[in-house]
């Protein structure tokens, strides 16, 4: 059964009791919350996502609360709590569904040590996959938003998951976080997509969560195999510009992207170095949305 | 309160745990990882050969848990060698405690034991030499208030705390096991006297059995810090159960404990460990140690109460109405017992009123 499949009234009910059970990618997370924003979040971003009934084991037990202090009477905030406890600092509750996200992003990524796990967007077409390591600004989520608007199939808009065991990368399509005028640019470019409410002066802008496509959720347990690794820049007024990025250099630069390259020790650097063997690797600067997808409907895969 | 917490299950009769359902697994882990345990319990499994009984999804976590501690093994043994380097021109032989001691000495309980800072033990008057080599190789005081380095260095048992600026690391440097403001005062000469050399480590020491198990004892029901309390029992428990074969190591303790003056410590880890964890103890010592160590009866059924709460993991499943309350009068007599009265008043009072206004 899919969330969709619940009225808005049935899903808030049951945040607000027993909690749901929701399969994003390979995680289960049971999640609960009064909070009427985040059910409101959920039913429209998650309405393809299956819940799972009788679940009897979560990997994450996840709730947003808000904190029973005097202050909830004039500026109320939410807490992010991982089975009971506050992991991150309060926020205006305003910001809670965003929250919610970042802590599922965190419950993941401090956790899921079987995989190397890269600050990256990850988008497959043909069974080769695109993995986008990059910081913030750099207009990563905006070209992933894009990408998966024209019929490539989300993996990740944050977090590439490369399995350890034997270098494929794991799906784990959610939402994808586009902030400030990010926003406008892909509802103009894409008038079908669907966005959450916009949520402004967070730490990171303002921000709204476009949904992923429902053939992705429908695929999320598909691996794809690495491809390209592609840094992508985007520059106003820049040229369309892929240029080849020699393998060393791109070694190091999503080493400095992965959460846990370190922690893994001698397997995160095998992995890597596999990641990187695997894949062909550029540099992609870019202005023009619709330049940037033709570019990368005419990538060719490496040769087997 | 739910009556056998399913954490403590595991580590009373690890074999238990194949005819856990997957709910059970979730609860299980769930208590594990707020006890700061679970690679703890992979370790345990993987000891009983029971990891492949483990259904696939909470195997997944167990796996996520030992990634980070063999991680952590290899960079206690790499930080310890640092300071082995830092401290060769010092010339005084360092004692490690506690979790890096367990680490380097390779005990069985160092599998998926994480902790956070490296403790070393020094004898005092080489405090400041051994200060002064940490400093020149990239640690540095981490608490600069004056009043905080007068607490540190003329009641307490350690310096302050010590960061390397570059990794980050913490070393805590004793001269002895605990505050010199304190009630019981373990001689340090007699812990240094009978502490053993590492093979294949010059000028590296770790406590004898018997010393070791009364340090953490002491640390435990004494010094007080609850926050792992639970870990702390269950070290308590894996050095008992580890040592407990060696020939005259219970008479010894016994002995050791009247000689180090902690025989109230010793008795609190022997009863709470046979209570909570099931740990085989003979029944002469126990009796020995409740000749030497117990209080009165009224106190007893007190400490009883307090301590059967707070060594449980601090989640909902574990707790009654009384876990918080018997955890914070726990952290009141663990200062109660750190300083006389008065000095623990003129404490409180400059961190209450002084400390904020100076930052």
């Amino acid at each position: 059964m899919n969330i969709s499949a619940l009225t808005l009234p049935e899903l808030g009910f049951r945040l607000k009791t027993a909690g749901i059970f929701l399969q994003t990618g390979s995680f289960v997370t049971h999640l609960r919350t009064s909070i009427a924003s985040v059910a409101e979040g959920i039913g429209l971003l998650y309405a393809d996502y299956p819940l799972v009934e009788q679940a009897g084991f979560a990997d994450f037990h996840v709730s947003l609360a808000c904190p029973r202090t005097l202050r909830r009477w004039f500026k109320p905030q939410v807490l992010f709590l991982f089975d009971g406890r506050p992991t991150f600092k309060p926020l205006p509750l305003d910001q809670a569904f965003p929250m919610l996200e970042w802590g599922l992003n965190w419950c993941v990524s401090s956790h899921a040590n079987r995989y190397l796990i890269i600050h990256a967007a990850v988008v497959e077409k043909g069974g080769h996959a695109a993995i986008l390591p990059a910081p913030p600004g750099s207009g990563k989520s905006t070209l992933c938003a894009a990408l998966v608007c024209r019929g490539w199939r989300l993996l990740s808009d944050e977090l590439a998951l490369v399995r350890v065991s034997d270098g494929r990368i794991i799906p784990l399509p959610r939402p994808i976080s586009l902030k400030n005028e990010s926003i406008d640019i892909i509802r103009h470019y894409e008038p079908d997509a669907v966005f959450g409410r916009k949520v402004s002066d967070t730490m990171k802008g303002t921000v709204a969560h476009m949904r992923a496509p429902a053939e992705s959720i429908v695929q999320a347990m598909e691996t794809a195999r690495p491809a390209w690794v592609i840094f992508p820049r985007y520059q106003a007024g820049a040229a369309t510009r892929l240029e080849v990025l020699p393998r060393s250099r791109a070694f190091m630069r999503v080493a400095d992207n992965a959460f846990n390259y370190s922690l893994l020790g001698v397997r995160g650097f095998e992995t890597l170095a596999g990641l990187i063997d695997a894949s062909l690797c550029y540099d992609f600067s870019y202005s023009v949305l619709d330049e940037a997808i033709e570019k990368f409907a005419a990538l060719k895969p490496p040769a087997p | 309160m739910n009556s056998q917490p399913l954490v403590l299950r595991a580590f009373r009769q690890p074999g238990s745990l194949r005819s856990l359902s997957l709910e059970d697994w979730d609860l299980l882990l769930r208590q594990a990882r707020h006890a700061n345990l679970l690679a703890r319990l992979h370790a345990l499994l993987d000891e009983h050969g029971l990891l492949e009984q483990v259904p696939q999804q909470p195997r997944e976590h167990l796996e996520w848990s030992h990634a980070i501690a063999e991680r952590h093994t290899q960079a206690i043994r790499w930080e310890v060698g640092r300071i082995q380097k830092a401290m060769a021109e010092v010339g005084v032989p360092i004692i490690l405690l506690k979790g890096a001691a367990y680490v380097m000495a390779n005990l069985p309980l160092a599998q998926g034991r994480l902790f956070s800072d490296i403790d070393i033990m020094v004898p005092k008057e080489s405090l400041n030499a051994v200060e002064a080599a940490l400093m020149l190789h990239g640690w540095a005081a981490t608490h600069h208030d004056a009043y905080d380095q007068r607490y540190y260095r003329a009641w307490m048992h350690e310096l302050p705390p010590m960061r390397h600026v570059k990794r980050s690391t913490v070393i805590d440097v004793h001269h002895a096991i605990l505050p010199e403001t304190a009630s019981l005062h373990p001689d340090p000469a007699k812990l240094r006297a009978a502490a053993c050399a590492l093979d294949g480590h010059d000028g590296l020491r770790v406590f004898a059995p018997s010393d070791m198990v009364l340090h953490s004892a002491a640390h435990l029901f004494h010094d007080g810090e609850m926050e792992n309390g639970l870990r702390d029992l269950i070290d308590i428990h894996s050095l008992l159960c580890h040592f407990g074969g060696l020939p005259m190591f219970w008479p010894d303790i016994v002995e050791r404990a009247r000689e180090l003056e902690l025989t109230r410590p010793l008795f609190y880890a022997l009863r709470y460990a046979a209570l909570i964890l099931h740990t085989p103890i003979p029944a002469d010592i126990e009796e020995a140690a409740s000749r030497t160590g117990r209080p009165n009866r009224l106190m007893l059924a007190f400490m009883d109460s307090l301590f059967t709460r707070a060594l449980l993991p601090v989640h909902p499943s574990c707790s009654d109405g009384l876990s918080s309350s018997a955890r914070w009068m726990l952290y009141v007599r663990a200062n109660w017992l750190r300083m006389p009265p008065l000095l623990l008043a003129r404490h409180l009072f400059h961190k209450a009123f002084i400390s904020p206004k100076a930052e």
